[in-house]
């Protein structure tokens, strides 16, 4: 059997490395895929815990994560091809604005 | 046999995730991403959850990836510049970061030293994950469909052309 502190190891890592893709990268399409990584890794604790307390309301929270996620994503990539088409860049240090 | 599944999925996640954010290339970086949900699937598997293991594949890597490679290939981006940084206070962060992650590890390594996962149980199957969320978290569930409607008219009002 594998111990649960290995996923919550892997989960930590993950994060981790989400968080550093939000830190370093310029594009901003890359930033938001930073973000999706670090939820993906907060689903695995949730469904890590989930699975070590036998209880199911962990991954009835991964399932709401994921819903949040998609919205996000729709609003997103929407305001990204607004911002695309306004100011013909993704980089996030030339359009740090959202006004127009 | 477990112990092995577990080491292939959570190498082939950790090197998509790193793959992710060596490439300047977004477009490269969405497709790592995806082999990372991938092998997340295969986590989400082996702890028995099948319920979010499908819904993992379906909504995440068929829905919100598909969508992120769309909108790459649409805006036709150019490779990312090679200077990464120009904010070089970000590089001091880096360590209290670091150090705060290697603690987290090591009191999740000292407080669930060898904690076998219960096995046999039916936590996962969608049967339990559906009558939880249709009895207990029924009003949370309503409300979720309600953000996604917003969401969708959010985004149709912002990418309309004036």
């Amino acid at each position: 059997m594998v111990p649960i502190s290995w996923y919550l190891a892997v989960a930590a890592v993950l994060f981790t490395i989400g968080a550093v893709a939000v830190f370093v990268k310029r594009n901003i399409i890359s930033i938001l895929l930073g973000i999706e990584l670090m939820l993906n890794a907060v689903n695995l604790t949730l469904v890590a815990f989930s699975h070590a307390f036998g209880q199911v309301d962990g991954q009835v929270l991964v399932f709401f994560v994921m819903v949040v996620a998609a919205a996000e994503a729709a609003v997103g990539l929407a305001i990204v091809i607004l911002l695309f088409r306004h100011r013909e860049t993704l980089n996030v240090d030339e359009a740090s604005l959202l006004k127009l | 046999m477990e112990r092995v599944f577990f080491l292939i999925f959570a190498g082939v996640a950790i090197g998509a995730a790193l793959n992710l954010l060596v490439r300047r290339n977004p477009l490269h970086g969405a497709l790592s991403l995806l082999v990372a949900l991938g092998a997340l699937t295969g986590l989400y598997v082996l702890l028995g959850a099948y319920f979010i293991a499908v819904i993992q594949v379906i909504v995440y890597a068929g829905a919100i990836m598909v969508l992120f490679v769309f909108v790459i290939m649409l805006l036709n981006v150019r490779v990312e510049e090679t200077r990464l940084d120009r904010r070089p206070y970000f590089k001091w962060l880096a360590i209290p970061f670091a150090a705060l992650l290697v603690g987290e590890i090591g009191y999740i390594l000292k407080e669930f030293p060898t904690n076998p996962l219960p096995s046999g149980q039916d936590v996962g199957v969608t049967a339990t994950v559906g009558r939880e969320l249709f009895t207990r978290y029924l009003l949370p569930f309503e409300v979720t469909s309600v953000l996604i409607l917003i969401a969708t008219i959010g985004a149709v009002i912002l990418a309309r052309r004036e």
